[in-house]
């Protein structure tokens, strides 16, 4: 089933959680929901849900417009945060319960409830556990437990509200996956909603990027990584080295150093923000060379496959941290030690005038982890 | 001891031996007394004393009314504790308030307030007097007087576990399709039962000792509105120690029993539901 959101705007006293925001969820699709909290995701998730009015817009369920609908009504699966098992009742009665509470007259027969129940843990692959209370599994078993009971009532949308943030690292990593076999499985139409910005990456067919109320870009994981539509977004999808400087000579120049080579399209004069990743700089050693940013380097890192040099920024961009990942190989061929005073040349910069489109605050990109 | 143990708490031993002698001196000793004194009767004698015609039906009051009033508390008591959590209106906090004011008024004092209403004089009972029902000087009377101090046990037993409920399995209930009256009688109730059921023992144990603001309301009609503590005191007074103490310890089995069965409960819905294994 499709879901539609139509110009929803909410407001929790003065805060404004939703801005006017209009979205489509096509039939069938995993969309993420990502961005940094307080940024309005959960409210969104929950007014799909019913579980929260809007103050303005329409939700539309498959075209057919589900705002005055009850929570009851919509056949929506929600599965929360903290999963909201009920601790009194057993795995099997916690999945057993949307069947049970229905009319008595679509009430399915108690053995029709058992066939359903043990086919939903057989699913979530813990038909083992049917009997224990929820205070007895893990965090990972309990989230799978929470989604089989949201399943049970055959809702037409999933919607999950953080669905792995309670959990530790490497249970999250294979519930991700998990859940991503599980979606091309069943097709449901689903939604979930993260800050983690490698979970979006990784499940999602589409991520939806928000941040203060607002829809920054909509796009699958590949087109919001390679072509963030703004600062904001490409600040939030993987680590950033930020340049503040101005346009000079048709090239982006920091407190006086030219930054790159590169031509840039923008007026002289204009005051932008620079991005890279940092796979994008390369250290230079000469110290004759005269494009690149000062920097001195303060740590070399080389545990993994690549090395993560840290540099404090010198002269126009001092007191500033940047970050570049070479292979181990180059460090060796570079030799570079802590201490050393280098230049950081971009082989890729992303740039933005600054002012346009909401530039993050120097030095605070959202790092939420 | 045989082995040594490494627990992360230091002082067991001497916590517990704490523990257990201050019992002893506060609670077990007095009431050892109680049963020692009553045994100076002798069977028979104990026997007579015990079950006196009038002694029986204080009894019957007693320990009826208590039950009864216990559970009326437990039913409004918890509506209480509801509209105390869950919604906001001006003077809750008074409200919040008033519910202790059982716990801390004198009970004398509460004994005549409620007589003062009920009496059929009274603001309340010149009301009720016109139809039939008379409240001062009947067990109707003592049990409006057990309401009274019960209240405040079950508000405040269940009150905090209501806050810590989250509404999200309220939410996660409607979300599955229950009605509002499925999700409290299937989601929310289990979960305040455990604390229900201890505000219920409570209210009952506080009502079946209760003597002060009883006493006034009750008349103390022989065979009619006599509580127990009233026989008691009645023995006292009369300088007849061994058969106050004989009813006492009557009063005591009874109790300890009914609480015992309470808890009883209490850890069969604990067990059932899994928070103890």
């Amino acid at each position: 089933m499709s879901i539609q959101v139509r110009n929803i705007r909410k407001q929790f006293g003065g805060f404004t959680a939703l801005k006017d925001v209009s979205l489509d969820f096509p039939t069938g699709e995993l969309v993420a929901l990502l961005g940094p909290s307080g940024c309005g995701k959960t409210t969104l998730l929950r007014i799909i849900a019913g579980l929260e009015s809007a103050d303005g817009g329409q939700v539309l369920l498959d075209g057919a417009d589900a705002s005055d609908t009850h929570v009851r009504e919509r056949q929506v699966g929600f599965v929360f945060q903290h999963y909201a098992l009920f601790r009194h009742m057993t795995v099997f009665d916690n999945v057993a319960f949307g069947m049970r509470m229905k009319p008595r007259a679509q009430r399915p027969s108690e053995a029709a409830i058992k066939a359903k129940v043990t086919e939903l843990l057989k699913l979530v692959q813990l038909d083992w556990i049917a009997d224990r209370f929820p205070s007895q599994l893990s965090g990972g078993q309990r989230q799978r437990i929470a989604l089989a009971r949201a399943l049970a009532v055959e809702p037409r949308v999933l919607l999950l509200d953080e669905p792995f943030g309670a959990l530790d690292a490497k249970v999250r990593k294979e519930l991700r996956r998990w859940l991503r076999r599980l979606h091309d499985e069943l097709h449901i139409t689903s939604i979930f909603v993260t800050h983690d910005q490698e979970e979006a990456l990784e499940v999602a067919d589409r991520v939806v990027l928000m941040d203060h109320g607002k829809v920054e870009q909509v796009g699958t994981p590949e087109e919001v990584y390679r072509h963030p539509a703004s600062p904001f977004v490409y600040g939030f999808l993987g680590s950033v080295n930020l340049f503040h400087g101005r346009v000079e000579n048709e090239a982006v120049h920091v407190g006086g150093e030219r930054l790159s080579a590169d031509k840039v399209a923008l007026d002289a004069g204009s005051e932008v923000v620079a991005f890279a990743r940092p796979h994008e700089l390369n250290i230079v050693v000469s110290p004759e060379d005269a494009s690149g940013v000062p920097a001195r380097i303060s740590r070399i890192l080389s545990f993994g496959v690549t090395a993560r040099v840290e540099l404090d920024g010198l002269n126009g961009s001092s007191g500033q941290i940047f970050e570049v990942e070479m292979t181990r190989e180059e460090v060796g061929q570079l030799g570079l030690h802590e201490g050393q005073a280098v230049r950081l040349v971009p082989s890729r910069l992303s740039i933005f005038e600054r002012g346009v489109t909401g530039v993050p605050a120097p030095a605070a990109p959202n790092w939420e982890i | 001891m045989a082995s040594r143990s490494n627990r992360v708490l230091p002082g067991f031993g001497l916590s517990l031996g704490y523990t257990l002698v201050y019992l002893s001196l506060i609670v077990l000793i007095p009431l050892a007394a109680v049963f020692v004194k009553s045994s100076s009767l002798g069977f028979e004698q104990f026997w007579n004393v015990v079950t006196a015609p009038t002694v029986v039906a204080s009894y019957k009051l007693s320990f009826g009314a208590s039950l009864l009033a216990a559970s009326i508390n437990a039913v409004f008591g918890l509506m209480l504790a509801w509209a105390l959590v869950r919604y906001s209106f001006p003077g809750k906090r008074l409200v919040d308030a008033l519910v202790d004011l059982p716990f801390a008024l004198p009970t004398a004092v509460a004994g005549i307030a409620l007589t003062a209403l009920y009496a059929p004089n009274g603001w309340v009972g010149q009301h009720l007097e016109p139809l039939g029902i008379k409240v001062a000087f009947t067990p109707l009377g003592v049990l409006v007087a057990l309401i009274f101090i019960g209240l405040p046990f079950v508000v405040r037993t269940v009150q905090p576990i209501l806050e810590d409920l989250d509404t999200e399995y309220e939410e996660a209930a409607v979300s599955l399709g229950a009605n509002r009256w499925q999700a409290f009688r299937h989601v929310v109730f289990p979960t305040l039962m455990p604390a229900l059921l201890t505000g219920f023992a409570m209210a009952f144990a506080r009502a079946v000792g209760e003597y002060g603001s009883v006493i006034f309301i009750a008349g103390n009609i022989p065979m009619v509105s006599e509580i127990t503590p009233l026989m008691i005191i009645t023995k006292l007074e009369q300088y007849d120690y061994a058969g106050a103490t004989a009813i006492a310890v009557v009063m005591l089995v009874f109790s300890f029993t009914l609480l015992l069965a309470i808890n009883g409960l209490q850890a069969w819905t604990a067990k059932r539901t899994g928070r103890e294994r």
